[in-house]
């Protein structure tokens, strides 16, 4: 039984694609990549006064990442997410997300990231300030992203900040729902 | 003045009782207003205040109904036919039942929501949920009881205020001047 198992790991390992590497330093991956929806997911989450507060995701976005290989500094990065694609487990919240009371999805189809400046903190980690628009505003946000791993020609990072609500006109809740939405993000990239 | 008498209400009974027809009209008409004529952003509110204001009406009708058990209940006036007298001790105790009633079924739709949106009474301390299962199934089962129960009571206070205004015009007894000022010890009758 033994054998049997260690060799068929042996030939799991084998067999799998290349696996993916630790990736160790963000100048290893400079180059241009296009984020997949697909394998990458958007989270977000809000706590609340009691209870679990609310978490979900959006399931429809693309954007680029511009590593610079000279200067990390110089990388930018850009997100276009369709907040009618926001999934909560409860069709009653998504439903009130995307009304005119949160994203107002009718008039506002498209929530914007735009990085204004990336500031390495390490060798995998940087610092992406940007502008974020929303909801018809456009206010300053700042993320941190951590390189994660490196697979062939895709490249992960997992990506978190917090952003308000209120500065967007979306604070309706508060404050039994925080302002403050965390993101949590792995954010798959593709090189092109 | 405080306390009641058995020919009349004292300033306590009296404010108590302008106290919660105030908040349940408003608390009707707010119940109203957040289901069907506000939009998705202003029932959010809406349905906090009243959930807060719902739970001001319990604890307002506890303290109503143990001051009501600690005085004496002033009479009928007298010439009342037993359907009469019936009829005002339903819609009286029907009154009572839905202070309590109507209350407990919101906490307990609300409590039974999967949603598990927190009740923040008047954004001062978070009420705990009712221990329920929660379910759509639930949550549906209470939000008609809640909604029948409404209907009930708009029905009651209607038929209870016809009945004061009859009282008052038709049969020109102290009925109603008694729930506005406490009877004067030398004018009761």
């Amino acid at each position: 039984m033994r054998t049997a198992a260690l060799l068929s790991f042996v030939a799991l390992t084998i067999a799998a694609p290349a696996p993916a590497l630790a990736a160790t330093n963000l100048s290893d991956v400079a180059g241009h990549y296009a984020l997949s929806a697909r394998t990458s997911s958007l989270g977000f989450s809000i706590s609340s006064v009691a209870g679990a507060g609310i978490s979900g995701k959006f399931r429809q976005f693309n954007g680029w990442i511009e590593i610079d290989p000279k200067n990390i500094n110089r990388s930018s990065v850009t997100i276009t997410i369709m907040p009618a694609s926001v999934v909560t487990g409860q069709q009653r919240v998504d439903s009130f997300l995307k009304s005119d009371a949160v994203f107002d999805v009718a008039d506002n189809p498209t929530i914007y990231f735009r990085s204004t400046a990336v500031r390495r903190t390490g060798e995998k980690t940087a610092s992406i300030t940007g502008l974020l628009t929303a909801h018809g505003h456009t206010g300053p946000a700042v993320f941190n992203a951590e390189l994660s791993s490196l697979s062939g020609n895709a490249v992960s990072f997992h990506v978190s900040g917090k952003v308000f609500r209120s500065p967007y006109g979306m604070d309706v809740g508060t404050p039994i729902y925080s302002n403050v939405v965390n993101f949590d993000m792995e954010l798959v990239g593709k090189r092109r | 003045m405080l306390r009641n008498s058995s020919t009349g209400y004292g300033w306590i009974a009296i404010l108590f009782h302008w106290t919660i027809a105030i908040l349940i009209i408003g608390q009707w008409g707010l119940g109203w207003t957040m289901e069907h004529l506000a939009g998705p952003r202003s029932a959010f509110g809406l349905i906090q205040w009243h959930k807060s204001v719902g739970l001001l009406i319990l604890a307002l009708a506890l303290l109503r109904l143990s001051w009501r058990l600690v005085n004496p209940r002033p009479l009928l006036p007298g010439g009342m036919s037993l359907f009469e007298k019936l009829a005002a001790g339903s819609v009286h105790r029907g009154l009572y039942w839905l202070m309590l009633l109507l209350p407990l079924s919101g906490w307990a739709l609300v409590s039974a929501s999967v949603l598990e949106i927190p009740t923040y009474a008047f954004y001062l301390f978070v009420m705990p949920d009712l221990p329920l299962e929660r379910s759509d199934a639930a949550e549906a089962f209470w939000t008609t009881t809640h909604i029948v129960l409404g209907w009930i009571l708009l029905a009651i206070v209607a038929a209870h205020v016809l009945a004061a205004l009859r009282h008052h015009f038709l049969l020109h007894d102290t009925v109603l001047k008694r729930i506005i000022r406490p009877a004067h010890p030398l004018t009761k009758r």
